[in-house]
């Protein structure tokens, strides 16, 4: 048997970017794994990461989720949206320090040139009084197999200790 | 990375089919995870699943959802499957069901985690649930259907292996 779930590339920040790409995802896989540890420069309550298919900037992305902020579950979801597949919840600047939150994201069929459903698990610990995991159901809308994917913060930077680990998984 | 996580076999549909089954799984792994994505040949359903087709009322499952309107949490018990979602995986919009089998050759009730994506444009819906198989068989098979229907052609779904390191 093959070995099918592999190291496609990392990054793992020394310093605050606003943004980051994996380019040249070569096409031998079948789905993608993203697992990420992220923390940005937001003093209020943060959101998100984006990821960007191929820097797709169109209204190709919508979710459903349903999260919990320990002391409720709570229902969201949003249509059409230009802002990339939206990650959510992530740690900031106002969260305990020197914590990333835990995000997990999977693609399948990434080679595919149909409409892409797509999971992802985000946990946001830390020790205020609020703090948030998520479970969303991505849809993009993109139609061409997925070459890059470009990560980053709307306006603000990933802070240095971020990391970003992608992998390849084969199904033969 | 060790050698630990292995396809042990994949199907894509060729036609329209009620059934995707995975058969004769070797005990040699640890745990087991299915990855389906595909739609519906029809309609809309719920992807169920049994093992070692066994359809005696001999499984339990715990959801958590969302819809966007309303958060849920429900259950069953003495159920004769798990459900992997619900009635939203229709024929319009790919759905991506995950399922980890955890321990599935051991000897005690078997436990698994199912993930199922089912985002129509902010309309849809997202699941985790929590399944509980009541046999200390190892499991040796696992099938998958609609709860009405058949799956459409070009339906995929993978199983792989996953081995302690």
């Amino acid at each position: 048997m093959p070995v099918t779930y592999q190291l496609i590339a990392s990054n793992v920040l020394s310093s605050n970017v606003a943004s980051i790409t994996f380019s040249a995802i070569p096409s031998t896989y079948t789905d993608l794994v993203l697992r990420a540890s992220v923390r940005k420069n937001q003093a209020t309550t943060a959101t998100e990461f984006y990821i960007k298919p191929n820097s797709d900037s169109g209204s190709n992305y919508s979710f459903t989720m349903v999260y919990g902020t320990g002391s409720v579950a709570t229902t969201s979801s949003f249509a059409s949206n230009t802002n990339g597949l939206l990650i959510r919840y992530i740690d900031g600047t106002s969260n305990t320090a020197n914590t990333f939150s835990s995000s997990e994201i999977y693609i399948p069929n990434y080679n595919s040139t149909a409409t892409k459903p797509i999971s992802s698990f985000s946990v946001e610990e830390n020790n205020t009084t609020s703090a948030t995991m998520a479970v969303q159901a991505h849809l993009y809308a993109g139609t061409s197999a997925i070459t890059s994917l470009l990560i980053g913060v709307p306006s603000l930077t990933i802070l240095a200790g971020s990391s970003f680990y992608l992998y390849g998984i084969k199904n033969s | 990375m060790p050698a630990t996580y292995e396809p042990i076999a994949t199907t894509t549909l060729g036609s329209a089919t009620a059934t995707i089954s995975f058969t004769s799984i070797s005990s040699a792994y640890t745990d087991l995870r299915l990855v389906l994505t595909g739609t519906h040949e029809t309609t809309a359903a719920t992807v169920r699943m049994q093992v070692n087709s066994d359809t005696g009322t001999n499984y339990s499952f715990t959801e958590l959802s969302g819809d966007g309107a309303t958060a849920t949490s429900a259950r069953s018990t003495s159920s004769a499957r798990i459900n992997c979602g619900n009635a939203n995986f229709n024929n319009t919009l790919p759905s991506l069901i995950t399922v980890d089998w955890f321990s599935y050759a051991g000897s005690t009730n078997k436990t698994c985690l199912v993930t199922t994506s089912q985002d129509r444009n902010g309309s849809g819906v997202v699941y985790r649930t929590v399944g509980l198989w009541r046999s200390t068989s190892a499991i040796t098979s696992i099938q998958m259907f609609p709860s009405t229907g058949n799956f459409a052609t070009g339906t995929t779904a993978t199983l792989y292996g996953i081995l302690r390191a």
